[in-house]
């Protein structure tokens, strides 16, 4: 379809509700040939795999990461790419990795070649790691307790030959939300970070009447911590309630929670979204808290270290870390990992009787 | 010229292998002053760790109530090519393909109307465009309407749908997901451009249990493919799997949750009453295993971030329904999801949040549904339930007894 850019533009014409294109326009013929009807696949290395149909037709992927954040210069690079090898014909997973669509398998080793020539990081396919979920961050968002791309980028950057070559038990789902808000799936990934904040908002009186309403930032609070102040038509924060989730911050501009030196990091591990062996399960708390310490976040990276690193050696292949932390249980990971456990850890909110131990079996671990 | 900063911090983040989002902001700064600031800004936030945006303020296109995320800088004097840098969200194609020549038209229109600087993609999964201002709303729209794209959703609306690659790439994929999507994306168009729930509404669809669009943990109505016949199995492909040495009891028969697989050296055994769909084996032994017909999807509902009552996963309310066009049966479901939820529904409560407070029986009844034992983990361990005077006139036990 050719695509036009007017000069001048009648924006009155617009046409309304139209929807996004049909996707069969946007198929390589091999797709559209084969489209339901594929057999198999193979992963030939990190980076490559080859869809197989009944018919016998192939289709060849070549995957490589991006940082999301994509400039228009780099999008036409791309573009000129997959033109050159891939009659035009790319997609992008909902990891944000670029994928190049080859039907002709002469194309596919001068392609990878030219990929790695311009240093474009081709890998993620199979157990390993793959490119990470996250949200905008410093760069773009007014609750942002941590910035987010630059979490993804130390943190491939400090596990780039589980990307591009190395192996793991199975596959590593990273995450990155920059608030308890969780923009991304977070709360299902098998290592995955939240920023936090550590201490009250600040009400700002005079800006409350004026920026806020009572009844929406009251029910906002989670835990009930938010009630009226009609003296001065604002509103009081229990303190001995709040934890810092910053939801009231979402609703009500007046109530800025945002701290430079209280802000940070923590990590939460253990989840999964497929139903592969055992049900989905929500990512639990690993780490507390470590502190915003840009560019590098080096405190992030450590720690992640160590419970990457347990993982690798000790669960079974096929466990996704979820899986290896319930086989050996929770005292178990904290003993390999040397990570401590803190009052932080014992859940006290609406449910948090449930994952109270309620038995006698544990395993020692000194 | 656009303004050139100082970014000591931010450079430290251009080396190392993973491709560097900083270079990005480089590259669209060294031609678009808009982009320009947004790096100098973002270097200030390094230093102060400290995020330097207001909230989101409104604005938009005609017609619509949503699709664009106002944005404004704190610092707009300091950094005014971001003292707006609105979001403008476009509605993707359905399993995220693309032509070169449709990345290409959307780089030269956001060259001239935004800031150069993109998300491929947004976690719902828009394509995002990531600043611009005010007066560059309308051609935006209009130029994007020209050329058959459409806008995204936004605030307490049906958001853009999205689902898994689907059948276009995957033997695995029991459902059309792209057509799903693009179908239902279609149907609900004035839910998605015109806030008018409770708050927002995901859906999400994927083609098999392996749930690659997180579907189960992010979309208030998640569809996930399934299948109600047997794993067929090919078991000489399931020999040379073990013959390249995969250790078959140990990775796929003890591995399998449902305990129904055997091997015994030479040939692979499922009891398949006892399967519970999972999809271990079959994607370990991908081309040895494949699951057969009726092929059709689950029906989850309520999954949503910590925001107010805790995360939630999907749970179960329709075990099987089959996934033919025009998809009668899950639209006549949404709509009477969306008439009830907008009756009930608080400000700012997401549907999960809803059933949760009124009770699953009072939603299963609205949409019409039966009560079933897939739909629970287990049933209820306190003593404390409910009676309608209609139930008490009921002696099921006549039946069930007989």
């Amino acid at each position: 379809m050719p695509y036009v850019i007017p000069e001048v533009v009648d924006v009155k014409q617009r046409k309304t509700d139209i929807g996004p294109p049909h996707y069969k326009n946007f198929l390589p013929p091999v797709i559209q040939k084969n489209y339901g009807d594929w057999k198999t696949h193979e992963i030939l290395s990190p980076g490559l795999m080859v869809h197989i149909a009944n018919s016998g037709d192939k289709i060849w992927t070549v995957r490589v990461a991006s940082p999301r954040l994509l400039s228009t210069d780099t999008l036409r690079e791309i573009a000129e790419i997959a033109e050159k090898y891939c009659d035009g014909y790319l997609r992008f997973t909902t990891r944000n990795n670029i994928e190049f669509l080859v039907s002709d398998e002469s194309k596919v080793k001068p392609l990878m070649d030219e990929l790695a020539a311009k240093k474009y990081m081709i890998g993620g396919i199979g157990s390993r790691v793959s490119n990470i979920v996250h949200t905008q961050g410093w760069i773009h968002c007014h609750s942002a307790a941590v910035d987010a791309s630059a979490l993804v980028k130390v943190i491939m950057d400090e596990f780039a030959d589980y990307f591009t070559t190395k192996e793991t038990p199975n596959k590593v789902r990273f995450a990155v939300a920059c608030c308890t808000n969780m923009c991304g799936a977070v709360h299902c990934s098998d290592i995955a970070y939240v920023g936090i904040h550590r201490k009250l908002p600040r009400i700002e009186h005079e800006n409350f009447k004026n920026l806020c309403e009572l009844p929406t930032t009251m029910a906002s609070c989670p835990t009930a911590a938010i009630t009226p102040d009609p003296a001065k038509k604002s509103i009081k924060i229990n303190a001995d309630k709040c934890m810092y989730c910053g939801n009231c911050f979402s609703v009500c501009p007046a109530l800025p929670i945002a701290d430079p030196e209280n802000d940070g990091v923590a990590i939460v591990v253990g989840g999964k979204v497929g139903n592969l062996r055992k049900p989905p399960m929500f990512s639990k708390l690993a780490v507390a808290y470590l502190p915003n310490n840009p560019p590098r976040w080096p405190e992030v990276v450590k720690a992640t270290r160590k419970i990457f690193d347990a993982y690798v050696a000790g669960a079974k292949k096929h466990e996704r870390v979820g899986e290896w932390i319930e086989r050996i249980g929770w005292e178990k990971f904290f003993a390999v990992t040397g990570l401590p456990f803190t009052f932080q850890h014992i859940d006290d909110w609406t449910y948090a009787f449930k994952t109270f131990r309620t038995t006698t079996q544990m395993k020692w671990t000194k | 010229m656009t303004k050139k900063y100082e970014t000591p911090l931010l450079d430290e983040l251009e080396k190392g292998p993973f491709p560097s989002f900083v270079t990005e902001m480089k590259k669209a700064a060294a031609k678009n002053p808009m982009a320009a600031d947004e790096l100098g800004l973002l270097e200030k936030s390094f230093r102060d760790k400290v995020t330097y945006w207001k909230h989101g303020g409104i604005v938009g296109v005609r017609g619509y109530g949503g699709g664009v995320i106002g944005r404004y800088s704190q610092l707009a004097d300091q950094f005014p090519g971001v003292a707006h840098f609105h979001t403008v969200r476009v509605n993707q194609v359905a399993g995220l393909f693309y032509t070169s020549e449709t990345i290409k038209f959307l780089c030269d229109l956001w060259d001239k109307y935004g800031s150069g600087l993109t998300n491929f993609h947004g976690s719902t999964g828009d394509i995002i465009l990531l600043g611009t201002v005010t007066e560059n709303l309308e051609p935006l729209a209009t130029i994007l309407s020209m050329n058959g794209f459409d806008l995204g959703g936004s605030g307490s609306a049906m958001r853009t749908p999205s689902c898994c690659v689907g059948p276009a790439r995957c033997e695995w994929s029991m459902i059309d997901t792209l057509d799903i999507t693009y179908d239902l994306t279609q149907e609900f168009q004035d839910e998605l451009h015109r806030p008018q729930f409770p708050y927002k509404f995901k859906i999400k669809t994927v083609g098999c249990p392996v749930d690659c669009n997180a579907s189960i943990a992010r979309a208030d109505l998640s569809i996930i493919g399934t299948w109600k016949g047997p794993i067929a199995i090919d078991q000489d492909k399931v020999k040379d799997y073990a013959k390249k040495g995969m250790n078959i009891q140990e990775e796929i028969v003890n591995m399998c949750p449902g305990k129904c697989i055997t091997w015994d050296g030479n040939s692979l055994n499922i009891n398949n009453a006892d399967c519970l769909h999972c999809m271990h084996c079959i994607t370990k032994l991908a081309g040895a295993l494949k699951p057969t017909p009726p092929f059709g999807a689950v029906i989850l509902i309520g999954a949503k971030a910590p925001f107010v009552i805790g995360a939630t996963l999907s749970w179960v309310i329709v075990p099987f329904m089959e996934m033919k066009p025009p998809y009668q049966e899950l639209k006549d479901l949404i709509r009477n999801m969306w008439d009830w939820w907008n009756e009930y529904g608080k400000n700012r409560e997401r549907i999960g949040e809803l059933i949760i407070r009124r009770g699953m029986r009072e939603f299963l009844e609205v949409c019409g549904l039966e009560p079933t034992p897939e739909m629970v983990r287990e049933p209820r361990n306190d003593p404390f339930w409910f009676w309608k005077e209609e139930d008490l006139e009921k002696k099921p036990w006549e039946e069930f007894l007989k």
